[in-house]
């Protein structure tokens, strides 16, 4: 089997990650479309022979791993040889990733190696019924345009998926296919940058895997009182996020901060609170599902984009918030 | 132990005042501001410390038409020893493949280096792919979203990356291609004497020609993709706007936001 409908999945620790089954959703799509199979391709150690099966039930037809020591945390230069060993093998007509940080690493290296056309962060992809071609829509220029992306002559088409996008796709019964292991010449997975350690979040913040996020802004007015905002982030189970304004005065580290400077994310709900709504912020948010704002300020560019916001005292409403949302 | 930095910048409009077209669906450029883009402000800042830790040079190399060449000042004035631009008809149009093409090649023309830096993304494409794609066109190895670099040795360095879970870190080998987060850097202000250096200094202008290009790899007619349609998001949003003014109405706006948070939980 040559061409075809190509995903790839992410592992973390062995375990597959939630995006992995996103970007089967957006394949299943695609590959209906096309009336065309639907691989998964996976790098790793040790990855869990459940986890493999369960891209089967949830829709690919076939699974190509490729399982070593070199490959359980990502580096760019092994990873993109087992990616081209794939392309070459298999001729993908579509290949996506995450536009997660591997997946926005990993794709543009590939690309160039595989002389292919690669759109980022894409929200949206099609399939244009005159020619088959792959649309791929994304946010531009801060989120201020959508544009329509094509790649008409190259092959594979290949494309990054906001994370959250779109849900994870369901198990299916009675679904089978075939998990095929593939090796990779040990010169080949030689890295010339190497992880000697890593250091976890401490408060185990992943914005990017959060359905629910509370982000905080300049009015929470000094670090003593985000001890609320973590309360409410606690009640409703979500990681808590932050404008540049909160980072930059120290209040909370780097990895909180969401906008053009920060991180990007689309959960189901977001939840800002004493966030001005800066255009900069906006960027890295829009995209979310769902949007609610706390803020004093009733002319607040946040709320031009909430579904509901309470103008007042975030002192007053969000302990209130938090005793309603307990009951 | 000095050290060659390239850093790669952005001539970009400035997103906060860009607007559009309503009738046409476009980005209205004329008289929006050209700024260096944002996120490569913190790559020069970690360029000029690396810099004042381990000495050497440093050059800053973009790619656009003719007043690009305003950025490249902007970057000498915050303390960059030198610029190169690429400008040529035959750059124009071109997608991140072909711009990472004729960065390379601009790399390759310019010899001897040992850091690559580059931002994040631009804020306009927002693509984050020149970077990888710079590496990967010149084979050299590549660290993204780069937090701080620790440690510059005579053969490798070390860095802290910053991924969804946490903070990696990491050993590479130079030279190598580095894109940096916000976190890396504070980036300065030019000075009087940077402005008055960069009005002064000599910057080369390349062209295709003069790096040696395949001009088939350049430009539109080189760029895998097309842009084919650009259209406003229409907000669809609609608004509950509830407002606090004394305990009932306290009462009455959070249950209702309770419920209604509740309810998209679910």
């Amino acid at each position: 089997m040559t061409g075809g409908v190509w995903i790839l999945a992410e592992q973390l620790a062995g375990r597959l990650q939630r995006v992995s089954f996103e970007l089967l959703t957006r394949g299943i799509k695609l590959a209906r479309q096309r009336a065309c199979p639907l691989g998964a391709i996976v790098f790793g150690q040790g990855v869990a022979a459940n986890d493999l099966q369960a891209l089967i039930d949830c829709g690919a037809d076939r699974v190509v791993v490729f399982d070593a020591g070199p490959l359980e945390h990502f580096q760019v230069e092994p990873y993109a040889a087992c990616m081209l060993e794939v392309i070459e093998r298999y001729q993908p007509e579509i290949l996506i990733a995450g536009a997660t940080t591997l997946g926005r690493t990993l794709m543009p290296y590939v690309a160039i190696k595989a002389n292919a056309g690669l759109t980022a962060d894409c929200t949206g992809l099609d399939i244009e019924p005159q020619t088959n071609n792959l649309l791929q829509t994304r946010p531009a220029i801060g989120g201020n345009i959508m544009a329509t992306i094509k790649t008409p002559n190259h092959r594979p088409q290949m494309a990054t998926v906001r994370p959250h996008s779109t849900p994870p796709a369901p198990r299916q019964a009675g679904r089978t296919g075939e998990i095929i292991k593939l090796d990779m010449a040990f010169e080949r997975l030689t890295s010339r940058v190497q992880r000697e350690a890593f250091e976890a979040n401490p408060d185990k913040i992943n914005l990017a895997d959060a359905d629910v996020i509370v982000a905080v802004g300049r009015g929470i007015k000094k670090a003593q009182n985000l001890p609320l905002i973590y309360e409410l982030a606690e009640a409703l189970g979500a990681a808590v996020g932050a404008s540049r304004d909160v980072v930059d005065r120290g209040w909370l580290s780097y990895p909180h901060q969401i906008g053009l400077s920060g991180q990007t994310v689309s959960p189901q709900l977001y939840i800002a609170i004493g966030v001005s709504g800066t255009i900069q912020h906006i960027a890295g948010m829009q995209t979310a599902k769902t949007i609610v704002a706390i803020n004093r300020d009733p002319e607040a560019n946040i709320f031009k984009l909430a579904d509901m916001g309470i103008v007042g005292d975030l002192f007053e409403v969000v302990p209130a918030l938090i005793e309603k949302i307990k009951t | 132990m000095e050290k060659r930095i390239i850093v790669c910048i952005k001539q970009t409009p400035d997103t906060r005042s860009v607007k559009m077209d309503e009738a046409t669906g476009t980005v209205i450029r004329e008289g929006v501001p050209a700024i260096v883009n944002p996120l490569d402000l913190y790559a020069i800042e970690a360029a000029l410390n690396l810099r004042e830790s381990y000495g050497g040079e440093i050059t800053a190399v973009s790619m656009g038409p003719a007043k690009a060449i305003e950025a490249l000042r902007e970057a000498i004035s915050m303390g960059i020893d030198n610029g190169v631009l690429l400008c040529d008809g035959a750059f124009a149009g071109s997608d991140t493949w072909a711009t990472s093409y004729a960065l390379a090649g601009a790399i390759k023309h310019l010899g001897g280096v040992d850091i690559i830096l580059c931002g994040e993304r631009a804020t306009d494409g927002d693509t984050g792919q020149v970077g990888p794609g710079i590496a990967a066109w010149l084979d050299l190895p590549v660290a993204t979203y780069v937090s701080t670099i620790e440690t510059i040795e005579k053969k490798t360095c070390r860095l802290r990356r910053c991924v969804e879970t946490g903070y990696e870190t990491l050993t590479a080998k130079l030279p190598v291609v580095v894109t940096v987060v916000k976190e890396v850097s504070n980036p300065r202000l030019p000075t009087l004497r940077g402005k008055q250096r960069a009005r002064q200094v000599d910057i080369p202008i390349l062209t295709a020609d003069d790096l040696k290009l395949d001009k088939s790899k350049l430009g539109l007619q080189g760029s895998p993709t097309r842009v084919v349609k650009i259209v406003k998001p229409k907000i669809t949003r609609k608004t509950t706007l509830l407002t606090v003014k004394n305990e009932a109405t306290l009462d009455q706006a959070t249950g209702a936001l309770a419920a209604f948070i509740t309810e998209t939980c679910k």
